[in-house]
């Protein structure tokens, strides 16, 4: 899938993920994807938590060796 | 408009410090409005030097311990230190944040920090060992606040 940042959540633990996915976004222009990998569990809950409670859109996820990998379109 | 949470800090800590952070850095990338009311002990979260906040395995049986300890064990002096610093490691192992960068976090995010006046005339702080981000109230100026919350917790 096509992005236009990436965000590198490894090792990162609640709530550094969301709240680096927020800073990230901050920058960004409506449309635009950003990828999140993240190897904390907990943010596969938190991060459709986070979408649906600020406008943007978590359009696609997956997880690769252990890793999970977030698109989040900005809203 | 903006959703709004409220936290009143009153434990100084290590564990009982990260939920009030943990929450208000959350909240503040959630878009919430935010602020923290910091009173007794929780002022000691507000200080520029961060690290005697201490942990103490004294009268916190519900602590993990890597093997058991008698109390007689845990009062010794430095067992306190030696918590602390075991505590710490563990942290940053599993990639938590620490309480400096949870705060700075916060700050940058807007969260709006508020001392307790009354707390820090009681125990005779020095303003100017606190951070300088804050903001000084009584009760009052933080139910100005807390009375439209959505989210008002005691911590």
């Amino acid at each position: 899938m096509n992005f236009d940042k990436e965000l590198n959540a490894r090792g990162l633990s609640c709530p550094l993920p969301i709240v680096k996915t927020k800073k990230s976004l901050a920058d960004m222009t409506p449309g635009q994807i950003l990828k999140v990998i993240s190897t904390d569990t907990g943010s596969v809950k938190d991060m459709a938590a986070f979408a649906e409670q600020t406008g943007n859109a978590l359009v696609a996820q997956e997880e690769v060796g252990g890793e999970f990998v977030f698109y989040m379109k900005k809203g | 408009m903006a959703k709004k949470m409220a936290i009143i800090a009153t434990k100084g800590t290590l564990d009982m410090a990260y939920p009030p952070f943990i929450l208000a850095s959350t909240a503040a990338a959630l878009g919430y409005d935010v602020q923290v009311f910091f009173t007794f002990y929780g002022l000691q979260l507000l200080r520029k030097d961060l690290s005697d906040v201490k942990i103490s395995p004294l009268a916190n049986p519900a602590m993990p311990m890597p093997i058991p300890m008698p109390v007689m064990v845990q009062m010794l002096p430095g067992m306190e230190s030696m918590a602390t610093m075991m505590m710490k490691q563990k942290l940053a192992k599993h990639g938590v944040a620490s309480l400096e960068e949870l705060r700075d976090l916060c700050l940058e995010a807007d969260v709006k920090f508020i001392a307790c006046q009354m707390t820090v005339d009681l125990f005779e702080f020095d303003k100017s060992e606190f951070i300088d981000n804050v903001e000084y109230g009584g009760a009052a100026t933080f139910m100005g606040f807390a009375g439209d919350t959505d989210i008002c917790l005691f911590v």
